[in-house]
């Protein structure tokens, strides 16, 4: 069997609050093969968020198994750590989260700047990326300057600056209106379809949709994993358990 | 990648200006201050030190004792002690190398429709030897105008400017105490004497001349002192003895008596006033570093703040891979640039202000590389120094917490 871009085995994460410890996630088992699609879907407070943290390497699981591409990650430091986020993982968050003092063409470049890319380099690769999302014309703009939906566009294409194999995107249509999303979405198809892999977290099931696989979180376990497309490999994780 | 954060550097203090500028005086202060103050304590010693060169080196003064006359003392100096003939003693003793006998008192100059009054010092040329004290034209009197006791005189700058104004003196006459006098040479600028008195306010006539025709009442051969060089400062000690074992014997004073006579080592004096202005001006350094400091201080301060204000940006830098490394170099760099700019800016205020200070006081200043140097490695320090504490703080953020910063 082909290595899985994603290994998940039984992973637990308590938070320690000044009530008691809190077990935000329990027994999670998750794997996931490169170029495929995932939507994540629960209620506030289900542990999806936690999730896609410790699979961004933001966060570290209290015990269990985490693997990147037959990696282990418990083992790296910090400064491996940031090379995985800057060179394997392309995030995007629900508030853009673009740096307000800088141009568009700044803030896509920026993860260049961390893995010490020279600057005609880094401008040249930004500027293609901002040409692939269609605002080429708005390099030097400063973020307050566009709508909400082409900063997003801004955020996608600062995530895939420095050619990631997978992008997490928490909400990215959370702050949008309903046809900005549906753009936001294609955007995403497009570039899963040229073979990046994908993992979305949001509330709206028309959004989860457009993923190839749908996982349902609720009180910090997976109880449902379906895949769209394919009726065969649907299983009820919530039956199983 | 320095470059680019540097940049970065850069458009954060662009961000909020006036904040910047604020921090950044904090440095301005305290570096100006800094340069003013070495550079007014600096032009204090090495006016003091010209003052030292010009009085002469390895000196001694030998001044008459003091007198008694009905039970009240006088003060030391005003008894007929010491004559030319001990003058001559003392020039054959081991270790001494010039020697002058001086007579002085004061005395109406008068040139024309001018007069002046000066002191008049009588002594013989090797005085001008000792004070290292030239002429600015004209010639010194002759050994046989010291023999015939001629009426000539060597007139100081302050005298010339009194009763000359833009008179060529050489040659003119000039009456002292009604005694016609020529005038052979006029003294070169020789300044303040330690003590602030005017060196250039002064008239030296021949001693024979003086005892004889203008210092009347004292009996003939009288010295009110007597200057003596020593070849070498290590022989200054040996001299000194010398000198008061040879004049105790000439002046037949018994073991235990008073001495009529002081010997006073004026190298001694003028070094002690070269300690007193180096202790004032490493105080007048150590004032202003507290101001570098306090500009330290705010450094930190507002790095701190910034910090704080961007907890979010912290967070976004390190999802997209920043190293702890990356971060904390971020912030430091933000600190040392705005304290070496702060310091550039400093540095040209102090100069600025230190030849300000030299135009309106007269007062010497001197700004030395040296000091400039020691100015900009403490101010670059005080960058790194306060810099780094909010610079650490940033790097090791929670991510996760960063990025919910609101």
């Amino acid at each position: 069997m082909a290595q899985s871009l994603v290994l998940v085995q039984d992973l637990h994460k308590d938070y320690q609050t000044a009530a008691g410890a809190i077990t935000v996630l329990k027994q999670v088992n998750f794997s996931m093969d490169a170029g495929d699609f995932v939507a994540i879907m629960g209620p506030s407070g289900s542990g999806k968020s936690t999730f896609m943290n410790i699979l961004g390497c933001l966060d570290k699981p209290t015990s269990g198994h985490y693997a990147l591409n037959g990696h282990p990650i418990a083992e790296l430091d910090g400064n491996a750590l940031a090379k995985i986020r800057n060179q394997t993982i392309g995030f995007v968050f629900q508030g853009f989260n673009l740096l307000s003092r800088a141009s568009l063409l700044d803030n896509v470049a920026l993860p260049l700047v961390y893995s010490g890319v020279s600057k005609s380099e880094r401008q040249e690769r930004a500027k293609v990326l901002l040409e692939k999302v269609g605002l080429g014309k708005y390099i030097n703009s400063l973020p307050n300057q566009i709508s909400g939906g082409q900063q997003q566009r801004v955020a996608i294409a600062r995530a895939l600056v420095n050619r990631p194999q997978l992008i997490l995107a928490d909400e990215p249509t959370g702050n949008l209106d309903s046809v900005t999303s549906e753009e936001i979405m294609a955007l995403f198809s497009a570039l899963n379809a040229e073979g990046i892999s994908i993992i979305l977290v949001t509330h709206e099931s028309d959004i989860a949709e457009h993923a190839s696989r749908q996982v349902r979180f609720l009180d910090g376990r997976i109880v449902q994993d379906t895949r769209s497309r394919t009726m065969e490999n649907v299983t009820e994780a919530g039956v199983l358990n | 990648m320095f470059s680019a954060m540097l940049g970065e550097a850069w458009q954060a203090m662009g961000a909020n200006r006036l904040r910047t500028f604020l921090t950044m005086l904090g440095m301005v202060i305290g570096v100006g201050s800094v340069v003013l103050m070495m550079a007014v304590g600096q032009g204090a010693e090495e006016s003091v030190k010209q003052s030292i060169n010009a009085m002469g080196s390895n000196l001694f003064i030998v001044l008459s004792g003091s007198s008694t006359s009905g039970g009240a003392r006088s003060g030391s100096g005003n008894a007929s002690t010491l004559t030319v003939n001990d003058a001559n003693a003392i020039g054959e003793l081991d270790g001494v190398g010039n020697v002058a006998p001086i007579s002085m008192g004061n005395a109406q100059v008068v040139f024309g429709g001018n007069n002046w009054s000066t002191s008049i010092m009588g002594t013989t040329a090797t005085y001008l030897d000792i004070r290292a004290w030239d002429l600015d034209d004209g010639y010194v009197f002759s050994d046989s105008d010291m023999r015939s006791a001629t009426r000539v005189a060597l007139i100081g700058k302050t005298v010339v400017e009194n009763i000359f104004g833009d008179i060529n003196p050489i040659g003119k006459t000039i009456r002292i105490k009604q005694n016609p006098f020529v005038v052979l040479g006029v003294l070169k600028d020789k300044g303040q004497s330690l003590d602030g008195r005017d060196q250039d306010d002064t008239i030296i006539i021949p001693l024979t001349t003086a005892q004889r025709k203008i210092l009347g009442n004292q009996f003939a051969g009288s010295v009110r002192q007597i200057m003596v060089q020593a070849v070498s400062p290590e022989a200054m000690t040996m001299v000194e003895q010398n000198i008061n074992g040879l004049l105790k014997q000439r002046h037949n004073i018994r073991e235990g008596a008073d001495n009529d006579f002081n010997v006073r080592n004026l190298t001694a004096v003028a070094n002690s006033a070269a300690e007193t202005t180096r202790t004032m001006s490493l105080l007048l350094g150590a004032i202003a570093s507290v101001s570098l400091l306090v500009g330290g201080i705010g450094i930190m301060n507002i790095m701190l703040v910034s910090v704080t204000e961007r907890t979010r940006e912290i967070g976004i830098r390190m999802a997209i891979g920043a190293r702890e490394g990356d971060i904390l170099l971020q912030f430091l760099l933000e600190a040392i640039v705005i304290s070496v700019i702060g310091c550039l800016i400093g540095l040209f205020i102090g100069i600025t202000g230190a030849m300000l200070v030299n135009k309106l006081t007269q007062a010497a200043v001197v700004i030395s590389g040296y000091s400039v140097m020691i100015a900009f490695a403490v101010a670059a320090s005080v960058g790194i120094f306060f810099g780094f504490y909010p610079a650490r703080k940033a790097a090791r953020m929670n991510p996760i917490e960063a990025l919910r910063y609101q």
